[in-house]
């Protein structure tokens, strides 16, 4: 059994054979084989290089046979292409010298004749990287016997594990056949893993190099909870595994049962549940789980996975769809929340030191109001078949909220005036994001129509902590008084004026810290669909006057780690049920 | 692989089908080099190519009026030359 750690990104655990990828989305096995067995691998190969001849030879004649000899003549050169002394004096430096096993000596040399053609400068060459793939595929299924699988046609349910996978990839996957997902690169703030949070599909990443001691068809454990991973496990770790995902299941099963109910607490207090939603389809998903609303459509992934800038067209198809499915419930909309660095099309800009300080999300869409227009027109197409919200993120002074909504205005004549059927009116909102809007907020509040607090980054700029930096990650705790404090003084802002104030950050997440929230005075919630139903239980399992002795408390604590104590404690006396999933 | 005889012998050849240097010229011109004893390589641009090796062959990346310099060595080095400046003259029997 081996046992590794890395970063938890998407909940929960899978169980099953490993599907091994690599860069190019090809299944590999990248093993290493001892001193001994060299002799023996170069022969196995050997013999299974005269398969795959055998095998072009007749792909070749049943291709003669009925499309002519001219399109047949292809497999008798990638048959030559199999035999070709440089590729086979290379794949056997490899077994020989560099111990691989035969599958990793294929997929190197091949790869890399593959990717010399690809870079090259003519488009006839490039195309014949094609060739060399097919080749080396007919001999990797020639070795294994089995056909070789690509991440987009998976035949049956794995595991895949991975170098890394691009965002394009992991949505392309079909997630009933992706049990989980694991890579050697990657982080938490990667779109990989939002995507596979997104698909609610367990991931970890970040786990370092591991790909040379695991083989496809290797029994894996992927604890998407804790970040861990056992490659083939032993009795007692798959056991401890098959019995707490019964637990786990044997919850979900009650929890679903809650479905069609309201989120309210035992003395008749109604909470809110909203989904945070990444892609149009998950609309359909939050239904499901019972969500009274996206509470937070964020609009990244229209820009990420596409080498274009996205089209006015593609906003609006997918604004339209969610607005759509939510029937009528309400939809906050997102405007571009993105660092300049991950905005491939637009430009590459100089590298910046301090990307969170720096030109991101609202400040970024200010800046370029041509790319900004073309999302917020799209919105306001679409608006007309729900009920459309819209949300600025990361607002930090109030000049920058009125410069958003001026060009809300100015792109609301323009649709006017090419006679396009806009709403007359449109809620409009910022996040909370940034202690100085918090600060500000009394100024803020007669402009804005709500407020949403992203408690990511409201604790990440409260508490000077980049949780992507693994030397400071400990430091990030959402529970810290000072962010509680900086939620508490936003609430009451709002609730003086008659607005609301929802939560969309991970906090909303965790059923101790969304009792929290609600004895605080929060009555909208925005979560990930997948946590709804525990929400919904713990709310139903409580009074409101519970609540808000528990945040009496809590807001007199004087640490992150007290805070965080006691609620565990409170979750665990007043919904016992569920602790068990935290 | 070290020649008996030290003749040597070498061509400007040109490139003529229209595809370039690919899958099957490539195949045919490595098929054919096998048949000579010399060695046989094939420079553009400062690349070596081995004749023997139809990977390495396309690696030059010859497209279609690319002008490669063909060298042989040993004993069969000219007539060797003479078979592959023809193969190139025929298109290599494509189209």
């Amino acid at each position: 059994m081996l046992e590794l750690q890395g970063i938890a990104v998407s909940p929960g655990v899978a169980v099953g054979k490993a599907l091994v990828f690599d860069r190019e989305g090809y299944s590999i096995a990248r093993c290493l084989i001892t001193k001994d067995e060299t002799a023996a691998e170069w022969q196995r190969l050997g013999a299974a290089v005269e398969r795959a001849h055998r095998a072009l030879a007749d792909r070749g004649e049943r291709t003669s046979a009925s499309w002519g000899a001219d399109l047949g003549g292809i497999f008798s050169a990638q048959q030559q292409l199999l035999l070709d002394p440089h590729i086979r004096s290379e794949m056997e430096h490899l077994i020989r010298d560099n111990l691989y096993a035969a599958e990793y000596a294929v997929s190197e040399v091949f790869a890399k004749y593959a990717a010399a053609f690809r870079k090259a400068s003519s488009s006839f060459l490039a195309e014949r990287a094609a060739d060399v793939r097919d080749v080396e595929r007919t001999l990797l299924e020639a070795l294994t016997g089995k056909p070789a699988q690509t991440l987009k046609s998976l035949t049956h349910e794995a595991i895949v594990v991975s170098h890394d996978l691009t965002p394009g990839e992991t949505a392309s996957f079909d997630p009933e056949k992706v049990l989980a997902i694991c890579t050697e690169a990657g982080g938490p703030g990667g779109h990989t893993a939002i995507v596979a949070r997104g698909m609610e599909i367990p991931a970890v990443v970040g786990v370092g190099n591991f790909l040379h001691n695991i083989r496809s068809g290797d029994l894996v454990i992927i604890d998407g909870h804790l970040g861990r991973i056992f490659v083939s496990p032993d009795d007692a770790t798959l056991e401890r595994y098959r019995e707490r995902r019964m637990a786990r299941e044997s919850i979900v099963s009650q929890l679903s049962e809650l479905k069609d109910l309201p989120a309210t607490t035992t003395d008749g207090v109604r909470v809110e549940l909203m989904a945070n939603v990444e892609f149009p389809h998950e609309a359909q998903a939050s239904l499901t789980r019972g969500a009274d609303g996206v509470g937070l459509y964020r609009t990244e992934f229209l820009y990420l996975g596409h080498d274009t800038e996205p089209s006015e067209e593609d906003h609006y198809v997918a604004y339209l769809k969610v607005l759509k499915d939510m029937q009528g419930r309400p939809v906050v909309i997102r405007t571009l929340d993105l660092g300049a660095d991950k905005m491939g099309q637009t430009r590459p800009l100089e590298p910046e030191n301090n990307p969170f300080l720096g030109l991101r999300s609202i400040r970024l869409s200010l800046r370029n109001p041509s790319l900004f227009r073309v999302q917020v027109r799209a919105m306001l197409r679409a608006a007309c078949a729900g009920d459309c919200r819209i949300m600025f993120p990361m607002v930090t002074t109030l000049d920058e909220f009125r410069s958003a909504k001026f060009l809300l205005r100015s792109v609301t004549e323009d649709l006017v005036s090419e006679g396009v059927r806009v709403p007359t009116s449109i809620q409009v909102g910022m996040m909370v994001e940034v202690p100085a809007a918090v600060l500000m907020l009394d100024r803020f509040i007669e402009e804005i129509d709500f407020v949403s607090i992203g408690t990511n980054d409201l604790t990440q700029y409260t508490l000077a902590v980049d949780r992507s930096n693994d030397s400071v990650a400990d430091l990030y705790q959402a529970c810290d008084p000072a962010v509680l404090r900086l939620i508490q003084r936003t609430q009451q802002v709002t609730s003086e004026h008659g607005k609301s104030t929802s939560v969309c950050g991970e906090m909303s997440n965790n059923p101790a810290y969304a009792l929290l929230l609600v004895g605080m005075g929060i009555r909208t919630l925005s979560l990930a669909p997948s946590a709804i139903p525990v929400i919904k239980k713990a709310i139903r399992s409580v009074t409101l006057g519970q609540c808000e002795a528990m945040a009496w408390r809590a807001l007199r604590l004087g640490t992150a780690r007290e805070v965080d104590a006691f609620l565990m404690n409170q979750l665990a006396g007043l919904v016992p049920e569920i602790v068990l999933q935290a | 692989m070290e020649p008996t005889q030290a003749i040597t012998a070498s061509r400007e050849v040109m490139v003529q089908n229209p595809e370039g240097l690919h899958l099957r010229p490539a195949g045919k011109l490595a098929r054919m080099a096998t048949e000579y004893k010399c060695s046989l390589e094939l420079e553009r641009c400062g690349q070596v190519a081995d004749c023997r090796s139809m990977i390495s062959l396309m690696t030059l990346g010859a497209t279609q009026g690319s002008v490669l310099t063909l060298r042989a060595n040993g004993p069969d080095a000219d007539s060797a030359v003479e078979a592959i400046a023809r193969l190139f003259e025929s298109h290599f029997d494509e189209l």
